[in-house]
């Protein structure tokens, strides 16, 4: 599946909620799911700045995709983690650099989009494509 | 008669709607909440008066210049200091602290000890840590105990005759713990030693007395006060004030201005170069003139109700633990739900429509002695009431349902 075909998924299962109660608990519920990052990868240099809780991404390259894992010590951040992870992970670093990330707009997270956002998603989502970038410029 | 329901009519901000809820207002501790009165004072001056002071020969700038004084003699009443040229107006806490800082630059050499306290916020801790990297001078620190409390032996061990400057809060920003700054300022001046107190939360819940504390600094912030930000103050008993250099170059600093030689202004405007924050000024003497019209003994009575109340209330939650136990303290509770973040509880609690503050409140080595990453504060004041807690308690009590 291509990143805009996850994402519309993404904003289908949201759709269904009435509240943001409802969107809250679907989120903590996708964070309890997310793919863990292995213990080694807990480090300081994989840690994301501008987050109140503390995110870890790391990233690896398995034929010409990037796999994401990710935790962090915040239950709603790293459900949050888990929507961009979904929507990014096992794609090739040309398609991520290029998707744009409208569809946490669509799915009534909009207020986590503020860059002045203590959760720092837009920090989270500059991290997936820098390391998109850095994989797409190894490949060129 | 403190009536509360009268007093939040003067808060406009109070009956407004956040994320469809009325909005609980517990972020206190961070900024106060403006009355109408100093938000008309604000629309007065800029209507009315506004023109720059000190310097004009015009009939305005005259009449702002006396708005301004007028407030700093207000500051002076109300803290009591001796002269109203001891009031120094600052932006805030943190500039005000900075100038003290900076001043002391030339008068610390190698060697010399400042000390601190374990419960310091970030901006009273840096600009140490810079004087003494400029000076060479040796940074102590007084260590806290389990319940939040400075632990005045250690600090007794401190004090030397090396010591040539105390810096404490008058009351912790994170945890609401009211420190002994009556034994610290006696004790410091035994050896010889400067005592500086950031009052910044204290202001709000505590009328100071700056010549019965006896103490040499004393700085507070207005946007604590039911103020405006930017603004605050600087107290500075007259004798360390003339020993200390200016802060900062500029206009209104000056006497005599030769390309040889200058020759620095008197008490306060040495320390007040450039234009100041005119409005600010003259509207936090507003706000000082609001809080005493309720009276702080008023105040106090009403807010440890409400300490007491939502203690009690919060305490009732399984798994809920607070941080800092100290009797003495003011309506301010840091906690955290067991085994969950506080950032989670205060995104849960936004949603609800109450505002509380969550993280490190740039307090980390406080966090880092009860090895957490933060804590959730909720902060109240006067114009607060059981209800909004009882409201707080119903959320923290959903938000432990969603998380856990």
């Amino acid at each position: 599946m291509t990143i805009q075909d996850i994402q519309n998924e993404i904003i289908d299962e949201f759709s269904m909620f009435d509240d943001w109660e409802e969107r809250y608990q679907y989120m903590i519920d996708l964070g309890k799911d997310l793919p863990l990052i292995e213990e080694q990868y807990k480090t300081e240099s994989n840690i994301i700045k501008g987050c109140q809780s503390k995110v870890w991404v790391h990233a690896e390259m398995k034929d010409d995709k990037i796999a994401f894992t990710a935790d962090s010590d915040a239950i709603i951040t790293k459900g949050i983690i888990a929507i961009l992870i979904r929507a990014f992970s096992d794609q090739h670093p040309k398609d991520i650099i290029d998707a744009d990330t409208d569809f946490i707009d669509k799915i009534g997270l909009k207020e986590h989009l503020s860059p002045t956002r203590a959760n720092g998603l837009v920090s989270m989502v500059k991290q997936l494509k820098m390391y998109a970038i850095a994989y797409q410029t190894q490949l060129n | 008669m403190f009536n509360v329901l009268d007093i939040r009519k003067d808060f406009p901000i109070l009956s407004r709607k956040v994320n469809g809820k009325s909005l609980v207002y517990f972020d206190n501790a961070a900024t106060s909440q403006t009355p109408q009165q100093v938000i008309d004072t604000i629309v007065d001056y800029y209507s009315n008066y506004n023109a720059n002071i000190h310097r004009g020969v015009h009939t305005l700038s005259q009449e702002a210049t006396d708005l301004y004084e007028q407030a700093r003699h207000k500051i002076q009443a109300h803290f009591n200091a001796k002269f109203s040229h001891e009031i120094i107006l600052t932006s805030g806490t943190t500039h005000s602290i900075n100038l003290v800082a900076n001043g002391f630059s030339s008068l610390l050499k190698k060697g010399d000890e400042i000390i601190v306290s374990a419960l310091e916020h970030h901006s009273n801790i840096v600009p140490w840590q810079m004087l003494c990297e400029r000076t060479g001078g040796i940074l102590k620190v007084i260590p806290m105990n389990e319940d939040g409390e400075l632990v005045m032996s250690d600090f007794d061990n401190l004090l030397s005759e090396n010591t040539k400057l105390v810096f404490v809060n008058h009351i912790s920003n994170a945890l609401g713990t009211i420190n002994p700054i009556e034994y610290i300022i006696e004790k410091a001046h035994q050896v010889g030693a400067a005592v500086l107190i950031d009052g910044a939360q204290a202001c709000p819940h505590i009328k100071p007395d700056v010549q019965a504390l006896d103490v040499d600094f004393y700085v507070a912030s207005a946007h604590k006060m039911c103020g405006p930000t930017g603004v605050g103050m600087l107290y500075g008993k007259e004798t360390w004030l003339k020993k200390l250099p200016p802060y900062q170059g500029g206009g209104e600093m000056i006497a005599e201005v030769t390309f040889e030689k200058t020759t620095y202004a008197d008490l306060p405007h040495k320390f007040e170069a450039g234009t100041p924050n005119i409005a600010g000024g003259i509207v936090f003497g507003t706000a000082i003139d609001y809080m005493n019209s309720i009276g702080f003994d008023a105040i106090a009575t009403y807010e440890n109700d409400l300490l007491d109340y939502a203690t009690e209330k919060l305490l009732a939650i399984d798994g809920l633990k607070i941080y800092g136990t100290s009797k003495n303290k003011t309506s301010v509770i840091s906690f955290n739900l067991e085994n969950i973040h506080p950032y989670d509880v205060g995104t849960i609690l936004d949603k609800l429509g109450i505002a509380v503050r969550t993280g490190h409140h740039c307090a980390q080595p406080i966090m880092d002695f009860y090895k957490i990453p933060g804590t959730v504060r909720a902060s109240f004041s006067f114009y607060n009431t059981k209800e909004e807690i009882d409201i707080l308690v119903e959320g923290v009590r959903k938000a432990k349902m969603m998380l856990s």
